[in-house]
């Protein structure tokens, strides 16, 4: 499974970082940048908790194939 | 505009054979030019593409992909496909897609039924942007000669002005146009999964249509004649700046680049030269007369020949200047629907800004750096990877005069006239 933001929906809240700080930073101006590649499984849980708690679901957790 | 021009060689020109001085090629004079295109409805879909792949040919409207992958793409989906001949040409520096559709449509409408055929589409749009009304009537006479002709080998045409920005001619914002919102980027499904009226759409830019209609007669060895093993055929290239004759030129792929610069007439030797247009990149003069005009060459520069715009910065003009001002254009260009693309290219355009005027802080280069790495493939497009791309290659290039702007502020080339056209100047850029 990887991450991926929907940039144009993303209002940069911030949620995401603060939830899943392992995976995700902020920018300068508070939009995330999610880590590229593979999540360690051990944050897949974590991910998707992050994923559902996005105000404007612009959070997405993809599994491999695209 | 100044007529299309020709480097003499044995075998060129292809795309411009015949067109000289016409304003444009009628259907008579362009088979008689060319030959009369196949009967399309004798050669199965599968075979066309073949031929795409055998010949090798990349995309010329700047992401030079693939074009028989992208056929297969489209024609691999279910449901009635879309073929859009992208002609939206949104960047400053670039002429030759409207040469090409003015003076010869013919060309690039037998590409784009080549291609209808090959991905079994029943209708091809071709976009315009709405301010080259010149290239709208060259296709609505083409398309009246043509129906005129033969009507049963075409599929139904239809014309479309697009608004004239920077960002119309990306995929996805073009479909978005099609489909009657604005040109603006998406997210989510490619044209080539759910475009025109979620259909799967075939979006080419004009040029790699017209090369298709030669292809489709003359074979993939024939096109292969030209060019390198990576980068076969030839291009159109739109030469600007520091030169006796700008204009659009035909050449052949690997060609040496000071070849083409010796035959526009460079007159002094340049400060630098801009290869693949404002998502391109700086080359010094030492290695401009190096390079050769394919993909194979330029990688070794971090440089690919992006739609074909090339641009020569001559002694007289400012460097500094020049990418201050283009990095206000890809700020004001931005859609503005992505956060960091909004944000940063702002952020990267007052601080190029700053250190144009020598009113940078400290930290400015570094601020910079920082940007240019954190926003990388962060938009819903391309857009604020080719101005990083841009600034860093003019940041790498210019060092020194970064320097001395930064220190000392305007030199005297700064008020002189712009090179690279950039224009929307937003927030007082220049």
């Amino acid at each position: 499974m990887r991450l991926r933001v929907n940039p144009i929906q993303c209002v940069a809240h911030g949620l995401c970082a603060e939830l899943l700080p392992e995976a995700v930073r902020l920018d300068d101006w508070g939009y995330p940048i999610v880590d590229d590649g593979d999540l360690a499984p051990e944050l897949v849980d974590l991910a998707r908790r992050a994923a559902d708690a996005c105000p404007t679901l612009a959070l997405l957790l993809e599994s491999q194939r695209k | 505009m100044s007529p299309a021009a020709v480097i003499v060689e044995r075998r060129l020109p292809r795309l411009l054979s015949g067109v000289g001085e016409r304003s444009m090629v009628g259907l008579d004079d362009h088979v008689a030019v060319h030959g009369p295109l196949p009967d399309l409805r004798r050669v199965a879909p599968e075979q066309l593409i073949e031929l795409v792949e055998a010949a090798g040919l990349r995309g010329h409207g700047g992401a030079s992909f693939p074009v028989a992958r992208k056929l297969r793409a489209v024609a691999s989906r279910r449901g009635t496909a879309v073929v859009v001949a992208n002609g939206a040409e949104g960047e400053p520096a670039s002429k030759k897609d409207r040469a090409l559709i003015r003076q010869a449509p013919h060309l690039v409408l037998d590409g784009a039924a080549v291609v209808a055929r090959a991905v079994g589409a029943r209708e091809a749009i071709v976009a315009v942007s709405s301010e080259d009304q010149k290239g709208l009537r060259s296709l609505d006479a083409a398309l009246r000669q043509r129906r005129a002709a033969r009507p049963r080998t075409d599929p139904k045409f239809e014309l479309f002005e697009i608004e004239p920005r920077y960002l119309a001619g990306q995929e996805s914002a073009l479909v978005a146009a099609l489909n009657g919102g604005s040109a603006a980027p998406t997210f989510g499904p490619r044209p080539f999964e759910r475009g025109v009226r979620r259909r799967p759409t075939l979006v080419q830019n004009v040029e790699t249509l017209a090369h298709v209609g030669l292809i489709a007669r003359h074979g993939a060895a024939w096109f292969r004649q030209l060019g390198t093993p990576v980068d076969p055929g030839s291009a159109l290239i739109t030469l600007s700046g520091a030169v006796a004759s700008p204009g659009v030129y035909e050449i052949d792929h690997g060609m040496p680049l000071s070849e083409l610069l010796d035959a526009a007439g460079v007159r002094e030797s340049p400060a630098a030269v801009l290869v693949g247009g404002y998502f391109g990149t700086w080359l010094p003069a030492s290695v401009a007369y190096e390079v050769r005009l394919a993909a194979e060459s330029l990688a070794d520069y971090g440089a690919t020949l992006g739609a074909g715009v090339i641009v020569v910065l001559g002694p007289e003009a400012c460097p500094v200047a020049e990418t201050s001002a283009v990095a206000g254009f890809f700020a004001a260009e931005s859609a503005g629907q992505c956060g960091p693309c909004v944000n940063g290219l702002d952020a990267i355009a007052s601080t190029v800004q700053q250190l144009a005027t020598g009113t940078a802080g400290q930290a400015a280069l570094s601020d910079l750096e920082r940007w240019a790495h954190d926003l990388r493939r962060r938009g819903a497009c391309q857009h604020p990877d080719g101005a990083i791309r841009f600034v860093t290659s003019a940041l790498r290039a210019f060092a020194p005069e970064f320097r001395d702007h930064a220190r000392r502020g305007p030199c005297d080339r700064c008020a002189g006239p712009a090179v690279l056209p950039a224009p929307i100047r937003a927030r007082g850029q220049r």
